[in-house]
């Protein structure tokens, strides 16, 4: 298996710069409504999330594709779209529980994270390492660590 | 077009009629965007001596070629008007996304002409248009009205509006944009509510086109690195946000206190970005585009004081403490949470509210006056209820809501407001530093600090260390920061980007963005164009060189304290020299010879 993009939303800032550099990448120009990554905030708590396909395991997009334009990259295991196969029913979309792929009408075809390839633009421009190009067992070593300090701090805590 | 979209959006409030024009490509060049294009279509089109809450006065709302791209920490937006509070030509600009969701729905500059016959909205949705009831909204406050709006236009649709404040015309009442950004300075929000305009929603789907991608790209990652390198755009601000600069003046002496009656203030630490960030911070916030992340994630605990939002900035910190001899942390917050919710000002009301303590203290006003309020130095619950009177227009918030200049003079004190051209002056002492008061006296827009920030060489010693306390100079430098400032705000850039970036680097990301060739002297020759059309339209409106003055105590009383003691603003010395540097006549009106080497005769 390769390298998984993993978000931190505790460090997102909401400036989007994810959103930019997607859409520049892949359309040439900056049409962040056709970026397959979306920044979502909460503005009364100050608090954001990005959202990007996540590459799933079981993927319900590849399910439901009949042409098999969506289908898993034996080698890296991403899951890829084949545009030249692609019929336009829009069935992955509907069937995304994560809202991760999408259509776009001006170009007629389907909007969904490619990683760039395997070296994401995302994470490379993303200021604050809340986008992270990681190997998924990895990744989440830091926040288990994290969490772990807080229960070692509640047990010191509990015993003074 | 190439970083602009080429396209203008007109609206009629009064008979809803919406049109649209093309964006003269040599005018864009020649004023850039934002601020400069605003200001340019104010002057051909507004008599710079309109009332400016009447249905002549135009709103013009303009991102810069930079936003909605990842120019970093680019995608500004300016709200330009005739300021209800100073009288001049005004122009606030502001963060977040609206301004590039502006561009992305096609449009370069959006022009708000008349008055709604009822409480309104602007809905735009790319190219289509729509003015819309907004009687359930109004009276409604900021994060509601957002809200609600998000609901009936879109999820994903950009919102800025005015709160209670504008409605209720407050003279310093600001465009509220995603609930937390600010177009806060002069009382844009007062012009909007007087247009009946609630809230303009906008959503679009297009994009901005770049000239050279690759080339683009390559200037960007450049700007970038130098911004992360430097340690106050890479550093400083994620780390404690402006706030951090509330131990920097104040040991130095330049921090107002107590309604600038001296520079000091010995608690001052508790209200600074150190204890922000111990205290109540959550998280850095970035506006669009943003690599500095300044914007503070803040939440209050304590019970009296409790809510949830972003901000302090250094300003609204200094304006709701020191300033009002306020060390509480959380009341500060608070106070600066209601101005976002209600749509007011910051700088002007903890100014407003500190004048008011003055006049109270000496007894010039009681609580018959303030209708019970106890504005003592150091009362923090009452400053925080009256922030709160101001933005609902209730008791002695009707009087505050007219800015210090008025509500001092009104008691026969005109001299106790801390004022220039009548708009209240930020949190750096110009008798403390020299080249800051000489800026707030010459601004456009009155007292103002962002729009020639000489704190940077004058204070931090960036890009080089100047002395403070020297006059030397310091009309250069002066107006070389307004030049450069007035292109920067044209550009969408945000300020902050100097904290590592100079006009070389500025031009080095138009010349690929819009395929025109651009200079650091081009750029900078823009920005000297934007300010001299301000000078002409406040000449034109009627102020002359006696309105480029500070109030009497910064150049009469000696500052009676701390490191500045002894010391007085030189402003009056410097200005002859400042008008020479400008190419002004004694009477500080642009020459001839100015106006044709900026083509503007």
């Amino acid at each position: 298996m390769g390298m998984m993009l993993t978000i931190h939303p505790e460090k997102c800032t909401g400036c989007r710069n994810c959103e930019l550099a997607c859409a520049l990448e892949h359309e040439g120009y900056f049409r962040i409504k056709a970026s397959r990554i979306h920044v979502y905030a909460w503005e009364r708590e100050a608090f954001s999330v990005p959202m990007m396909c996540q590459q799933c395991s079981d993927a319900a997009c590849v399910s439901v594709c009949m042409p098999k334009a969506m289908h898993r990259d034996a080698e890296t295991g991403r899951i890829e779209y084949d545009a030249a196969k692609c019929i336009g029913c829009k069935m992955c979309v509907q069937a995304c529980p994560f809202g991760n792929a999408a259509w776009d009408a001006l170009t007629e075809s389907i909007l969904k994270c490619d990683t760039c390839g395997g070296d994401p633009a995302c994470a490379k421009i993303c200021p604050v390492g809340a986008l992270e190009w990681a190997d998924p067992d990895l990744a989440v070593q830091p926040r288990k660590k994290s969490f772990a300090a807080k229960l070692k701090t509640a047990y010191a805590e509990a015993r003074s | 077009m190439n970083g602009w979209m080429g396209k203008i959006l007109r609206v009629d409030l009064g008979s809803g009629k919406v049109s649209v024009e093309r964006l003269d490509p040599k005018l864009a060049h020649d004023y850039i965007g934002a601020r400069g294009l605003g200001t340019k279509i104010m002057w051909d089109e507004v008599d710079p001596n309109v009332d400016p809450l009447s249905p002549a006065n135009k709103l013009i709302f303009a991102p810069g070629p930079f936003s909605g791209t990842f120019a970093p920490s680019a995608g500004r937006y300016d709200v330009v008007t005739k300021g209800p509070l100073t009288g001049t030509i005004a122009a606030s600009n502001s963060g977040g996304s609206f301004g590039a969701e502006l561009k992305f729905a096609g449009w370069d500059v959006v022009i708000l002409e008349g008055k709604a016959a009822a409480p309104s909205y602007l809905w735009i949705a790319d190219d289509k248009v729509e003015l819309r009831s907004a009687a359930h909204l109004w009276g409604k406050d900021v994060p509601t009205t957002t809200e609600m709006l998000y609901a009936e236009t879109a999820e994903d649709a950009k919102v800025a509006c005015i709160g209670p404040a504008g409605e209720k015309l407050v003279l310093f009442a600001a465009i509220m944009n995603e609930m937390q950004r600010a177009a806060g300075r002069t009382g844009v929000g007062a012009v909007m509510g007087s247009k009946n305009l609630k809230a303009i929603a906008v959503r679009g789907t297009k994009g901005v086109r770049v000239a050279d991608k690759d080339g683009f790209a390559a200037a960007c990652a450049e700007t970038s690195r130098k911004i992360k390198e430097h340690p106050v755009g890479g550093t400083g601000l994620r780390l404690y946000g402006t706030d951090v600069l509330v131990n920097i003046l104040n040991s130095v002496g330049g921090l107002p206190t107590g309604n600038f009656r001296t520079g000091q203030f010995a608690t001052a630490d508790k209200v600074g970005g150190e204890s922000l960030a111990a205290r109540e911070l959550q998280r850095p916030r970035g506006c669009f585009a943003c690599i500095i992340s300044c914007g503070r994630g803040t939440k209050v605990l304590s019970p009296k004081y409790a809510g949830a939002g972003e901000g302090p900035e250094y300003e609204s910190a200094w304006g709701f403490g020191p300033d009002c001899n306020i060390d509480d942390l959380d009341a500060v917050t608070k106070a600066n949470y209601i101005c976002n919710e209600l749509g007011l000002d910051t700088i002007t009301m903890g100014s407003t509210i500190a004048c008011a303590i003055e006049m109270f203290d000496r007894g010039i006003i009681g609580t018959a006056e303030t209708e019970g309020l106890e504005l003592l130095p150091g009362n923090a619950e009452a400053m925080v209820e009256a922030v709160r009177l101001t933005g609902m227009g209730e008791g002695f918030g009707k009087k505050l809501g007219l800015g210090s200049w008025r509500l001092a003079s009104m008691y026969g004190h005109p001299e106790l407001s801390m004022t220039a051209k009548k708009q209240e002056m930020p949190a750096y002492e110009p008798r403390a530093i020299q080249g800051i008061g000489l800026n707030y006296a010459t601004n456009n827009r009155g007292g103002c600090h962002v729009r020639g920030y000489t704190i940077s060489p004058e204070v931090l010693g960036v890009p080089m260390k100047v002395d403070k306390d020297a006059t030397e100079g310091k009309p250069a430098l002066v107006a070389l920061f307004q030049n450069l400032t007035a292109a920067i705000d044209s550009s969408g850039a945000c300020l902050f980007t100097t904290f590592g970036l100079g006009a070389e680097d500025y031009a080095a990301m138009l010349a690929p963005l819009t395929g025109e060739a651009w200079t650091a002297e081009e750029f900078l020759k823009c920005g000297e164009r934007i300010w001299n059309l301000e000078r002409l339209w406040n000449n034109r409106a009627g102020f002359t060189a006696a309105d480029d003055a500070l109030p009497p105590r910064m150049t009469q009383e000696p500052m009676p304290s701390g490191p500045s003691k002894g010391a007085v603003s030189r402003v009056p010395e410097m200005m002859p020299e400042y008008y020479a540097v400008r190419g002004w006549s004694p009477a500080g009106e642009p020459t001839t010879e100015k106006l044709r080497e900026l083509e503007l005769a």
